[in-house]
Parts: structure tokens; C-alpha cells; sequence
């Protein structure tokens, strides 16, 4: 199929479409929103990082790499280390008790769909409104969970604890992203082949090593997908969430990249430097996935 | 009511652009939007920005874009309602874009997408923020001038003229909302703990709070949720007569301003909530939490917060309650000085078409009214702004009959305030708060000492006040 499709395009006139200019008039729809949504924006931001102006945009000018120095030495290397560390936590967490879930679902009998049902359910959730219904729960001495966690002895006020509110806001990502990350290990769990596994079985091979040296390495491509999208969950999804529970505090604990720039650009009013953040998550966020595509890709078997 | 069609379309459009592409709209075209806005700034010459608009038949569409919701929302579209009908010319529709801080970032994002409105509330932190970038607003005293409506600076009451006028004297907006924090006391609590009256000291407020806690009321204190920094060391500042930053509160300058508030008065301060915090006398739930609550269920007995949100309080305790003055520094031979407006002036915005312009100096004259003023003041918790307007709810009997009311203008009227405590002009002002908010969150979760936050609040607010004067210097 591909080696026809190879020949005909060779030939010029393309046995599909009769008319060269046909395809990028199908394909212009989704051009145009890459250029207005994704190459015009990423472009200004780029020019903006390289100049200075009032919160209003008036009195513009050249500021070489100045913002990119405010930026590296503000608190925006304390928001590498949040982000870092949300990144690992809620990665690693979700990773593995989807995985674990997504085990014990597959093999439960009559249940099952009904158990999938709800795994799922949370993710349906938007963000937002998984914020407003969390901070119902923790609000400091007023929420359910928050009274619980009193009785339980613990000083509960996330809106002074910066290590609480981290805790929280990994918490209610670590939810969402556990629902996701549940769907494509059940799908991918179902997509073992039987007779792969029963041989092992009749060798003699143990629930745990068969889940080991069969089931997961089988599940490779999922892992890989799943973690990247987990990344990017971390690095740029956690916006909501974080913008009604926390607004990036106490004191900077829960502000991640994406959250510094949103306070930077938005409510400060200082493009520039927000400009300048946006290069420097792109680059970051660029690294991360390239680094994981290539190493991670390394060991796995997609067959 | 006839906004052209055309018009709405463009606005809601480029809103939805600015609220969707993160940085698409606040980017925008800058170049572009100085241009623009430099050809109207101090005149009303034409642009041709929306000139479907002018040639609509209806009345002239003015959009003001405000922070008022609940009982203030109320209040101030009665307002643009009495406005409205009052003549034919001009329709005023007013639009509710949340907080302080969101009606700032709002009116930044839009104008730099060639969509704002034409007046905007903007707080008085922000106030620095809007006008040293000339040619985004017109300033108000020259478009009365412009209009010949008798405007004048002197017109205004002592506190409101001095916090929002220019180094010349002049007020580039229209001082509106004006409030000041007062002591709210929950009289039920104190006279059970056998308190006759409420502490006029913060020493007496401490000894106050152990007594409470001997009844059983284990909570004395709360201050306003978002404005903690407003109320405990803004306010604290100009009350007590200390200095909060360097060039007189920055009003003489821009350029090399800097923070004072890493010095002892605020340090002793701030360690004294931090103690009765950790003792539970105390609460503050960050930023985000709203306090009012607190007291009106009976948490806390006393609260210092804005005297805006009296009708807000006698709507939600269920106890009898009284206001009183903030308590003072013991032992301060200059305290109490002065407190000094918070809340917000209303800006008229360049690069609308010249037709809106009349139709906008006669809504702020409208507003700026005696009547106006004293309908507001005495439906808020909001003092008068202008002489007239106290003039008018004095011969009205107003403060004999709401004593209560009456707090919040004698703590402005206390004495003629000092170039140290006329008010606080620092640019990016919010950004500072923000910090501090950090602090006194460290400070009252026991997480630093109050001189170590306040060193390090103080040294990120003077890299922010650096950043101000390189963006706006020059």
C-alpha cells in the first residue's frame, strides 16, 4: 500500500486527489488553527522576550536577554523545583496505581464494567469543577475532609501549609490523571495475547513473574504514552486545578512554570517576562519529551 | 440600547481570543496599540476604530467595567439605571469582571486587543500601574475641562483627592469607591468576657484576646481574607505614621523607590499576630479565603476589615455588632494619624470613538453628584468622596442615626495627613501585595519569624519596584 502510494505521488498527478492544490485545501482548516493558535502566538511570545514595555503594551523597546535574567533569578527557579517535583510524584503515583487497578479490574468477573465505569468517572470530571468540589472538601475548618483530618489530629490549613497545599493539589492531579491513565492500561491489558500468558502458566511461572516478564514489558507502548501524557498533564494541565484551589500558594509552594507565567503575563501585566518563561518552558518541556521518546523508546517492543 | 451589531460582535470576539490564546491577546500588536492610543490621549480627536457605532441611530453605547457584585452590584447599577433614564443621548451598561485584580489584568488584556471599555475601576494599587503609562487613559480632569463641567480637585474630600491625585495636584480619574478598615466587634462576645469596650491598642487588643479565650471564645481576631496586607500594613502604616516605603510612599518618585517595611514597627507587628495565630486567637486562611464568615458566625469576636463590607456584615451577623477605630500602636505619641482610601477610581480609557467621550464626563459627573454620592455612601458601607456629598448625608441626619457609618470618616479625618501617609503610590502594587501575602502566610504558620519573612517580602518587593521603573522610566 505504502510503496503505491510512494509510486503515485512520484508520478506527480496522485490517484487520490486529481488536483495538487486539492489536499492543502483540505488540509488548510487545520493549518489555519496551528498558525492562529499555536506558530502566531509562540511566535510573539518570542519577540516579547526579547523586549520591554509598560503593562499596557505602550513604550515597547529592545531589552536583549533582560527579561530572561529577571526571569532565572526570580522565583521562577523556585518553580522549576515544584514543577519538577509535581511532575515525579503525580507521574509515578498515577503510573502505578492505574497499573495496579487496571490489573485488579481485569480480573474480577461480572463486575467489570461496572468497576471500569467508575475508575473512569473521575476523569470526566473538568478540572475546574474537580477544584471547586476538592476545595468544598479541604477548606480549612469548614470543609468535611479538612474537620476529619482535625479530628484526626492534623493541623489542616492548606492556605498556610505550603507542603499541604502541594500535597493537595497532587492529590486531586494524581485523581484525574489515575482515570485517565486507567483507560489505556485496561485497553492495553485486554490486548495481551491469552496464550502467551497460560504457556507461562503451565511453566510453572507465578502471578507476580508473570506480570513482570510478560504483562508489562507486553504493555511497553502503553507505558510510553502514558507517561508522556502524565508529563504533559503535570506540565501544562494542572492550570485549573491549581488556579481555583491554590492560586499558586502559600508562598510559591504550589506555583509550577505554567502558573508563574500565567501570574507573570496575565495578572502582572508583564509580558516581557512572561514571554521569556514561555521560551524557557518550551525548551524544558522540548528536552523532556525528546529525552523520553528516545530513551524510553530504546526498550520497548511495539509489535 | 441598540449597540450596533457589529460592534458587540468585535468586542466578544477579541474577548474570547484574549481569554482562550494565552498569550495571543496580551501579546498583541503593540506597535500598533501605541499608535492608536497616542492619537486620542488628551483629546477626543476621531479614530476609526468603531465607526459602525457612530452611525447607529439609537443611543450612544458606554461600557464600564467594574468589581461591584452583590449588595455594591446593587447599588451601583440603581446608579447607571437612574443614569439611563435620566437622559436619552447615552446608554451606560455596566459589567461585573470579578476581582479587583481581574478587572486590572481584564482592562490591560482588552486594551491591548483594541477592545476596552470605555471606563474601567481600576483599585487603588493598581492606580500607579495606569497612570504612568500615559496615552492609555483620558485623563479626567481635562475631559471635563474639554466638556466644561466644573471640575475641580478641591472638590473632593481630604483622603480620596490626596491618595489618587498627581504630582501636580490634578486627578487623572474619578476617585469613586472609597472605604477604609475599621474594627468590627461583636458585642454579644465582649460584654460576656466582660469587656466594656473595644481596644483602642494593640496591647489591650493582646490582654483582650487572653480574656476571650478564658470565656471560651478561643478566637478574637480576624482581618479581611484578600486584603490582609491592605488592612495590617498599609493601613497600619498611615495610622501609626510610619513610612511603608522610601520617596514618601513612592508619591515623589519612580525611579530607585524602595520598600521600608522590613523595619521594626511591622516586624513587631506581624510576630504579634503570628503568636496569638499560633495560639488559635488569630485566624487568616490566605488570600483566597474570605474571613467574613468568621465573624458573622461567631468564630472570631472582632474583625478588622474594609468599612465597605458593613452592609455585607449586617446582612450576615446575627448578633448585635459595633465598628469601631483600629486600634493604635501603645505608646506611639503619633498615632493615630490618618487611614487613607481604599477601593477604587473610575478611568476613561483611550482609543474609543470621540463621540462616547461627552456621554463618559457626563456619567462621572453624574456619579461625582452630591445625590449620587450620598445614595451610595449610605447604601454601602462606602464613604462620600466628595465635599458635597458629605454635606448632603450630614444635613440629611445620616451619621447621627448610623453611627456605625461614621468610623470610617473620621479615621480619614482623624488629622491632615503627612507626605508619609497620604496614601501608597508604587507601581505593580498587586504584585507586591502578593508577596507579602506569602510572609504573613509564613509568618502565621509559624513556618519563619517575622524578620526573616519581612527581609525576604522586602527584598523580592524592591526587585518588583526595580522592574516598574525600568519598564515605565524609560
Amino acid at each position: 500500500m505504502a510503496r503505491n502510494a510512494a509510486k503515485d505521488r512520484r508520478r506527480g498527478a496522485g490517484a487520490v486527489y486529481p488536483h495538487r492544490v486539492l489536499p492543502f485545501a483540505f488540509m488548510l482548516p487545520e493549518l489555519a488553527v496551528v498558525a492562529v493558535f499555536f506558530l502566531w502566538p509562540s511566535g510573539q511570545a518570542v519577540v516579547e522576550s526579547v523586549r520591554e514595555s509598560n503593562a499596557f503594551g505602550l513604550g515597547s523597546r529592545f531589552s536583549g536577554l533582560a527579561n530572561f535574567r529577571a526571569a532565572l533569578s526570580g522565583g521562577y527557579l523556585q518553580a522549576l523545583e515544584v514543577t519538577a517535583l509535581f511532575t515525579i510524584v503525580t507521574t509515578v503515583v498515577s503510573l502505578a496505581l492505574s497499573l495496579f487497578i487496571a490489573v485488579q479490574v481485569e480480573q474480577t468477573g461480572r463486575f467489570k464494567s461496572v468497576y471500569r465505569t467508575l475508575f473512569i468517572w473521575s476523569y470526566a470530571v473538568p478540572g475546574a469543577v474537580a477544584g471547586a468540589i476538592w476545595l468544598f472538601l479541604f477548606e480549612p475548618r469548614i470543609g468535611p475532609a479538612a474537620r476529619l483530618l482535625g479530628a484526626l489530629g492534623v493541623n489542616w490549613n492548606f492556605a498556610l501549609s505550603g507542603t499541604q497545599a502541594f500535597i493537595l493539589i497532587s492529590a486531586m492531579t494524581i485523581w484525574q490523571q489515575t482515570a485517565y491513565d486507567f483507560v489505556f492500561f485496561s485497553a492495553g491489558l485486554q490486548g495481551i495475547p491469552l496464550d502467551v500468558v497460560e504457556a507461562a502458566t503451565v511453566d510453572g511461572a507465578g502471578a507476580v513473574r508473570r506480570f513482570w516478564r510478560i504483562v508489562f514489558p507486553l504493555l511497553g507502548p502503553t507505558t510510553v504514552f502514558v507517561v508522556v501524557m502524565d508529563v504533559l498533564a503535570a506540565l501544562f494541565g494542572s492550570f485549573a486545578v491549581i488556579d481555583v484551589v491554590s492560586q499558586g500558594g502559600p508562598g510559591g509552594s504550589t506555583t509550577t512554570l505554567v502558573y508563574a507565567l500565567y501570574r507573570d503575563g496575565f495578572q502582572n501585566g508583564d509580558v516581557g517576562l512572561a514571554g521569556a518563561e514561555t521560551v524557557l518552558l518550551f525548551v524544558i518541556a522540548g528536552i523532556l519529551l525528546a529525552v523520553q521518546f528516545r530513551v524510553i523508546n530504546r526498550r520497548v517492543h511495539y509489535s | 440600547m441598540h449597540m450596533s451589531k457589529a460592534h458587540i460582535n468585535r468586542r466578544k470576539l477579541t474577548g474570547a481570543v484574549a481569554s482562550i490564546g494565552f498569550l495571543a491577546a496580551a501579546c498583541g500588536n503593540s506597535a500598533s496599540t501605541a499608535k492608536s492610543a497616542g492619537s486620542t490621549t488628551g483629546s477626543t480627536s476621531a479614530t476609526t476604530a468603531s465607526a459602525a457605532q457612530a452611525s447607529s441611530s439609537g443611543p450612544i453605547d458606554l461600557s464600564v467595567w467594574t468589581a461591584f457584585n452583590g449588595v455594591l452590584g446593587t447599588a451601583f447599577n440603581h446608579l447607571v439605571d437612574e443614569f439611563n433614564a435620566s437622559q436619552s443621548t447615552y446608554h451606560v451598561t455596566a459589567a461585573y469582571k470579578g476581582s479587583y485584580s481581574q478587572v486590572l489584568s481584564d482592562t490591560i488584556a482588552a486594551f491591548r486587543a483594541h477592545a476596552a471599555p470605555d471606563i474601567t475601576q481600576i483599585f487603588d494599587a493598581g492606580t500607579a500601574t495606569i497612570m504612568d503609562a500615559s496615552g492609555t487613559y483620558v485623563p479626567v480632569y481635562k475631559l471635563m475641562a474639554q466638556n466644561n463641567i466644573p471640575f475641580s480637585t478641591s472638590d473632593f474630600v481630604g483622603g480620596a483627592a490626596s491618595y489618587y491625585e498627581t504630582s501636580s495636584d490634578q486627578l487623572d480619574s474619578l476617585p469613586f469607591n472609597s472605604s477604609t478598615p475599621v474594627l468590627f466587634y461583636n458585642k454579644t462576645e465582649l460584654a460576656n468576657a466582660g469587656i466594656t469596650s473595644p481596644p483602642s491598642t494593640w496591647t489591650q487588643l493582646q490582654a483582650d484576646a487572653n480574656i476571650l479565650a478564658s470565656h471560651g471564645q478561643k478566637c478574637s481576631l480576624t482581618s479581611s481574607g484578600a486584603y490582609v496586607m491592605w488592612t495590617d500594613m498599609e493601613q497600619f502604616a498611615v495610622w501609626n505614621g510610619y513610612p511603608y516605603a522610601s520617596n514618601d510612599n513612592g508619591y515623589t518618585a519612580t525611579k530607585g523607590v524602595t520598600l521600608q517595611i522590613d523595619t521594626a514597627p511591622f516586624i513587631s507587628h506581624l510576630s504579634m499576630l503570628g503568636q496569638m495565630a499560633s495560639k488559635g486567637q488569630y485566624i487568616w486562611n490566605g488570600v483566597s479565603t474570605s474571613t467574613v464568615p468568621l465573624f458573622t458566625n461567631g468564630t472570631c469576636a472582632m474583625y478588622e476589615q474594609s468599612s465597605a463590607d458593613l452592609t455585607t456584615i449586617q446582612a450576615g451577623a446575627k448578633f448585635p455588632f459595633g465598628v469601631s477605630e483600629l486600634p493604635v500602636v501603645a505608646g506611639d505619641s503619633a498615632a493615630p494619624q490618618n487611614t487613607v482610601v481604599g477601593g477604587a477610581s473610575l478611568w476613561v480609557m483611550s482609543g474609543a470613538p470621540s463621540n462616547t467621550y461627552p456621554g463618559d464626563a457626563k456619567f462621572l459627573a453624574f456619579l461625582k453628584s452630591a445625590s449620587s454620592q450620598a445614595f451610595w455612601a449610605s447604601n454601602t458601607g462606602y464613604v462620600p468622596v466628595t465635599k458635597a456629598g458629605a454635606t448632603l448625608l450630614s444635613s440629611q441626619n445620616f451619621y447621627a442615626t448610623h453611627p456605625n457609618d461614621q468610623v470610617a470618616v473620621s479615621e480619614l479625618d482623624n488629622k491632615t495627613p503627612t507626605p508619609t501617609t497620604r496614601g501608597i503610590r508604587l507601581g505593580y502594587l498587586p504584585e507586591v501585595r502578593q508577596v507579602e501575602a506569602s510572609a504573613i502566610a509564613d509568618i502565621l504558620s509559624g513556618k519563619q519569624t517575622a524578620a526573616a519573612a519581612l527581609a525576604t517580602a522586602q527584598s523580592k518587593g524592591d526587585a518588583i519596584l526595580a522592574q516598574f521603573a525600568s519598564q515605565y522610566g524609560g
